[in-house]
């Protein structure tokens, strides 16, 4: 078959399954649009700023656990796209964007709208190419696919000058990927794997620390069927909410800086962790010295890389959770529950002693309640997006999630201005599902320009605005750690937000008290439009407890009582 | 943490921004690169990439783990067995009696491979440190310009 370069891109995304293409138009990657004009085989989301085409990808990723993709034009849009690439490589997200470039002729002149993409999207994406000859576009464009989705998955960009997507060539779309120099390697030691599973036998103190990968890997009904079957407790870090189930028993819930006291002092005590698909980041370990300092590690990780990068590991396991459990599932299936009885019992008077809990109050709307009431109201039907900060960090700590994919936020890079967008793509992805963007009004002004997307392809998306008029996680830290000393925090002149959603063709919600907030979220639900509900919360509300950065885990602050 | 010095041979693919993927990675992530050298492997698509580097044992293992990563990629061999040589040129003025400087570099294993009118050109081929050694023993005859090749190492 003899097309363009722009057909043949056009030919592959519909080869790969691809429903919904993400991007914004310009004049490098006017061929590929005047070939979407031509087909009916996926949908185009025109977004309003390419930041938020990526991150809508990323969030229609993250929902369905496909390849998301976006479609950019060369110079300022790339370079709008990057926080987008950094954010799906942060958090392993498999996407393909791409990009157009100035013709080949043009490259290295300065010429207009001309940057080097693959020298600035390098660090933040799993792999990049520059198309140099149209030959070669098919196989980079499966090879693209290939590698965003296996191994450790990752963005991957396909950077295209404009004389080859107005190139004819000769298109055959390759069945089959061969890359001598990328194997992933999904299988797992068995030699490790008896070794570590004989190490669960024998500890006394084990614990599942289960990370993103555990969601990426589709192992959470293993890993629910591992720790039922061996009564070993679990934690989660922030990317790995729902892996477990809010219900489960041997939950004890997120660990971290604002993890629970509970899932804190169990990583403190432990003698054996089982890590699966966490990489011991900063806001998880604290100081790392002091981290899990009485406990052999098992590591179990697609990525070699991520095995002893910041602490010694005693049993790696190189290999996808999801196989590697099922062979821990066979050699465990003798252990004695009854050696962890007393550790249960242990953890279980921790969470006792200090349960994840916050104080309500009659005067004020706490942020808190307002997300334990969309769990009340909503719970296993939405799908919960957030932005970065206080509201993020709250959603994780009191939303029950049920389920892997439930939870999407950006962990890794902590994007603001997330939220929203990837909201988007949640409910392209996931349309049966209530999408709900639990956001601030620091972060929802970064991608607000959404609204006018969510509005013209009647994208109902539920954001509701934890309104404290503070950049709140940053106001958090000036109150504890500067003195008071509120820098450039205070959000007191912000937007009427109502009006700002009616003006995009939204609805908007203002709310002060439970009763109107009850009301305006069934009234969201039952309006199928996209929303902003505007919330009054506490001002001066913190997230607790809090591991100070740099402190040990088991050095939480429980409360503050100072405003 | 103690810091240890390392020959690493990495074979990647003969590709375009290959090499700029290999040092991005390393000035990215904060590693040292001392020398560098870099040349297709004959009859073959593929170039060898010798890195000469140091850091603590985490840090080692962690470069390469992540020039591993790298999908163009194929193998990262961390020498420990190994011949290692590197080459330096030395321009000397004609002052000093040729067979001195002669003789000076029979000892590295070099020689005289270009005399001018008012200039001789010496080549030393040999393990690093020997080459340190030659360079010293060269300021007596005022080298006026030294340029080093870069280790190169194959594993015994």
């Amino acid at each position: 078959m003899q097309i363009s370069g722009a057909q043949m891109v056009c030919e592959a995304l519909i080869a790969e399954g691809v429903k919904t293409v993400f991007g914004y138009p310009g004049g490098a990657i006017m061929n590929v649009y005047d070939a979407i004009y031509k087909q009916d085989g996926f949908e185009h989301i025109l977004n309003r700023h390419e930041q938020a085409s990526v991150h809508a990808a990323d969030g229609y990723a993250r929902a369905t656990g496909e390849v998301g993709v976006a479609m950019v034009t060369s110079g300022p849009g790339f370079t709008n796209a990057v926080t987008g690439l950094a954010t799906a490589y942060m958090d392993s997200i498999p996407l393909v964007v791409i990009s157009g470039q100035v013709p080949l002729s043009l490259i290295g002149t300065d010429g207009f709208q001309e940057i080097d993409a693959v020298g600035i999207s390098r660090p933040c994406t799993k792999h990049n190419y520059l198309v140099s000859a149209i030959e070669d576009l098919p196989r980079i464009l499966k090879e693209a696919f290939h590698i965003a989705r296996s191994g450790r998955p990752g963005p991957v960009l396909v950077d295209i000058p404009k004389d080859i997507t107005a190139e004819i060539g000769k298109f055959v779309y390759p069945t089959e990927v061969s890359i001598p120099t990328y194997k992933p390697n999904y299988k797992g030691n068995n030699r490790q794997i008896k070794k570590a599973t004989d190490a669960i036998k024998k500890a006394k103190k084990p614990l599942l620390y289960i990370g993103g990968g555990a969601v990426l890997s589709g192992a959470s009904t293993l890993i629910r069927e591992l720790a039922e079957l061996a009564q070993i407790p679990a934690v989660e870090t922030l990317m790995a909410r729902g892996v477990m189930g809010a219900k489960n028993p041997l939950l004890l819930g997120m660990l971290g800086m604002h993890g629970n006291y509970a899932s804190n002092m169990a990583m403190s005590e432990t003698d054996l962790v089982i890590s699966l698909g966490a990489r011991f980041d900063d806001r998880v370990t604290g100081k790392l010295s002091e981290f899990a300092k009485y406990a052999e590690i098992i590591h179990i990780d697609i990525d070699p890389a991520n095995i002893g990068k910041l602490v010694d590991v005693d049993y790696p396991i190189v290999g996808d959770i999801l196989k590697v459990l099922e062979k821990f599932i066979v050699e465990l299936q003798d252990v004695n529950t009854d050696n962890y009885h007393a550790w249960r019992e242990i953890l279980n008077r921790y969470d006792n002693l200090h349960p994840q809990s916050f104080e309500d109050s009659d005067d004020v709307l706490k942020p808190q309640w307002v997300i334990e009431r969309v769990g009340e109201l909503i719970g296993e039907d939405a799908i919960i997006t957030s932005d970065v900060g206080q509201h993020q960090m709250w959603a994780a700590q009191h939303y029950p999630f049920d389920r892997p994919r439930q939870w999407i936020n950006s962990g890794g890079l902590g994007t603001m201005g997330f939220g929203f967008p990837a909201a988007l793509g949640a409910k392209k992805g996931c349309p049966e599902k209530i999408v709900i963007n639990i956001t601030g009004d620091g972060s929802i002004l970064m991608n607000m320009q959404e609204l006018v997307t969510a509005s013209e392809y009647k994208i109902p998306v539920i954001n509701i605005i934890l309104n404290n008029h503070f950049l709140g996680m940053v106001r958090q830290w000036q109150t504890f750690f500067y003195d008071k000393r509120y820098s450039e925090t205070d959000l007191s002149y912000q937007p009427n937000f109502k009006a700002l959603a009616e003006s995009c063709g939204g609805i908007g919600y203002d709310v002060t008290t439970k009763e109107e907030f009850d009301a305006a979220l069934k009234d969201a639900i039952a309006k199928d439009q996209v929303c902003f509900m505007n919330v009054a919360v506490n001002r001066f509300e913190n997230v607790l407890p809090m591991v100070p950065a740099g402190g040990a885990l088991y050095n939480m602050l429980l409360e503050h009582k100072d405003q | 943490m103690q810091t240890v010095r390392r020959v690493i041979s990495v074979i990647v693919m003969n590709e375009s921004s290959v090499l700029a993927r290999v040092t991005a990675l390393f000035a990215g992530r904060g590693y040292n690169i001392e020398s560098l050298t870099v040349a297709p492997i004959p009859n073959s698509e593929l170039s060898n990439i010798t890195i000469v580097t140091n850091g603590s044992h985490r840090v080692i293992e962690q470069i390469t783990k992540q020039l591993n990563k790298l999908i163009p990629t194929l193998k990262v061999i961390e020498h420990e067995e190994m011949v290692e040589k590197e080459m330096v040129l030395v321009k000397f003025p004609i002052e000093a009696n040729l067979s001195d400087i002669q003789a000076l570099c029979e000892a590295y294993n070099g020689g005289i491979v270009n005399v001018g009118i008012d200039m001789v050109i010496t080549m030393v081929a040999d393990e690093p440190i020997r080459i340190r050694h030659f360079i010293e023993a060269t300021q007596r005859f005022n080298p006026c310009e030294i340029v080093r090749g870069g280790v190169v190492a194959m594993e015994r």
